[in-house]
């Protein structure tokens, strides 16, 4: 399967703009089930005005928050893809700069250091544009992640010590889920990355943050710590938006690597209840949007 | 727990008549402002045609179309979603947006700290509380966009917006000292030892 960099253009252009407005099934149906089980009249009466939002977006075809985020890109390759990865890379930039400038969208990117902003959500080393590899015979999935930045804030790395233990990552991720309280607009995914080396750690914790929910993480003893996890911090009476109640974070996710000897590093990145995604499959002859 | 509907600008009376857990609807014009806006103006001098005194600001940078036809868009833009991000990030500009400019209301996401606590006792103001992330409901909350100022920091110009029954928005802070963030950071920090001892952690 030979992919065309044009085509990659429109449908990242197609992505940014579908993930900005439709949000996933799984994300509705969480907000459903912490409906139900609210216990607080505020809490309550949050969770419904967003969900009245979600509607509002599909029926207005607008965004569903004003957070046009830090794009990025997820593109998994299958064998038997022929691609260019040069041009693959400019093909997704230029699709979000068309996103931006042809809906238009809110340009969200600055320069680090003088905070110029060019208008077109792109910049230096952004979008953030992550390269993996599937063993699914030509498939190109490529996954759009607008990251709003109220809950990017709510990030934070701790390079435990192995003495430290479980214990450490535990407490580590109960205090910051305080820490941050409404900030990060609740309810939240928690994303935890445990292991690996600090940069790895923290890619571990976004991707535990923007995977579906009702996915369980593929390791049995950090899906152990994703049950544990979500019934601590729901616990804690933060709830929607900081204004308390019981639903704190829709789950908390766990991702693992191996680490070193010495080491016991623990991230939490977390999501908000934006929790925007969309996705496209690239198989021969088509291309089928999703989540 | 009192229901408010407020045509802006209010008084200093009107604003410390609020407590927390009360509701407010906004009508007339809200100002937008952001983290850019409130450093070009406290940070590097620069200076506002709007007068604040008495008014609301939300802390935003809108999704804004440019548009020709100025007379159904006066500023020249056309708003496509309008929403709330993080307060948190511009505790530090409550006081002298109240000491400069007279501004009585803060409306942002996640609550104000100590500091903005304390500029609402000492000089009349309240922060209510928008739910974040709900932005396209917000939007229809919105019925124009009538001026902009400092635009060359766009989007995190200062917005003039018309706004129409612009709520309910929850009192998060008052005059009084109150703060629901705060008793709810309270109830976090009581029910951590618990939550840590089910999650079998020897303190």
């Amino acid at each position: 399967m030979k992919i065309d960099s044009r085509i990659v253009e429109d449908v990242c252009k197609a992505l940014y703009i579908r993930a900005l407005k439709v949000l996933p099934d799984d994300i509705k149906q969480g907000f459903a089930r912490l409906d139900a089980a609210e216990s607080d009249a505020t809490g309550k009466a949050i969770l419904g005005t967003m969900m009245q939002n979600i509607k509002v977006a599909e029926s207005t075809d607008n965004l569903l928050c004003q957070d046009t985020g830090i794009p990025i890109y997820n593109v998994t390759i299958g064998p038997n893809v022929q691609l260019d990865g040069h041009q693959l890379k400019q093909a997704i930039v230029r699709g979000c700069a068309a996103a931006t400038h042809e809906h238009p969208l809110r340009s969200s990117v600055v320069h680090p250091i003088t905070r110029a902003n060019d208008h077109t959500n792109t910049g230096r080393r952004v979008p953030v544009i992550n390269i993996d590899f599937s063993d699914e015979p030509e498939v190109l999935r490529i996954e759009m992640i607008p990251k709003g930045s109220g809950s990017e804030n709510g990030s934070f790395l701790k390079m435990c010590v192995p003495a430290e233990g479980v214990d450490g990552i535990k407490t580590f991720v109960v205090d910051k889920v305080i820490e941050a309280g409404g900030k990060v607009c609740p309810p939240t995914i928690v994303g935890v990355g445990v292991g690996g080396t600090a940069d790895l750690c923290v890619h571990l914790a976004k991707i535990a943050a923007t995977r579906a929910l009702g996915s369980v993480c593929d390791d049995e003893e950090g899906a152990k710590l994703e049950r544990e996890l979500t019934a601590a911090v729901n616990s804690l009476g933060i709830g929607p938006q900081g204004l308390g109640g019981d639903s704190t974070a829709f789950a908390v996710h766990v991702e693992t690597a191996a680490t070193h000897i010495t080491m016991n590093p623990v991230a939490v990145n977390i999501q908000c209840h934006s929790a925007r995604r969309a996705t496209a499959t690239f198989t021969p002859n088509t291309v089928e949007y999703g989540f | 727990m009192a229901h408010h509907d407020f045509d802006m600008p209010i008084s200093e009376d009107q604003v410390r008549s609020l407590r927390i857990g009360d509701t407010v609807s906004l009508g007339g014009t809200l100002f937008g402002i952001r983290d850019a806006t409130q450093i070009a103006m406290f940070d590097h001098g620069r200076k506002t045609r709007f007068d604040l005194n008495g008014h609301a600001v939300i802390h935003t940078a809108p999704n804004v179309k440019k548009v020709e036809d100025k007379t159904k868009f006066p500023a020249g833009y056309a708003p496509i979603c309008i929403g709330t991000t993080t307060s948190a990030r511009m505790e530090r500009f409550t006081r002298p947006l109240m000491e400069q400019y007279g501004v009585r209301i803060i409306i942002g996401k996640g609550g104000l700290m100590q500091q903005s606590q304390a500029a609402f006792a000492d000089l009349g103001g309240v922060y209510l509380a928008i739910i974040g992330g709900a932005a396209a409901l917000e939007t229809t909350w919105i019925e124009a966009i009538e001026d902009v100022d400092l635009d060359d920091l766009n989007p995190e110009s200062l917005w003039k917006f018309r706004v129409c029954d612009f709520g309910p928005l929850l009192v998060g802070m008052d005059s009084h000292g109150g703060s629901l963030y705060e008793t709810v950071q309270a109830t976090a920090a009581e029910r951590r030892a618990h939550a840590l001892s089910v999650l079998g952690v020897k303190s």
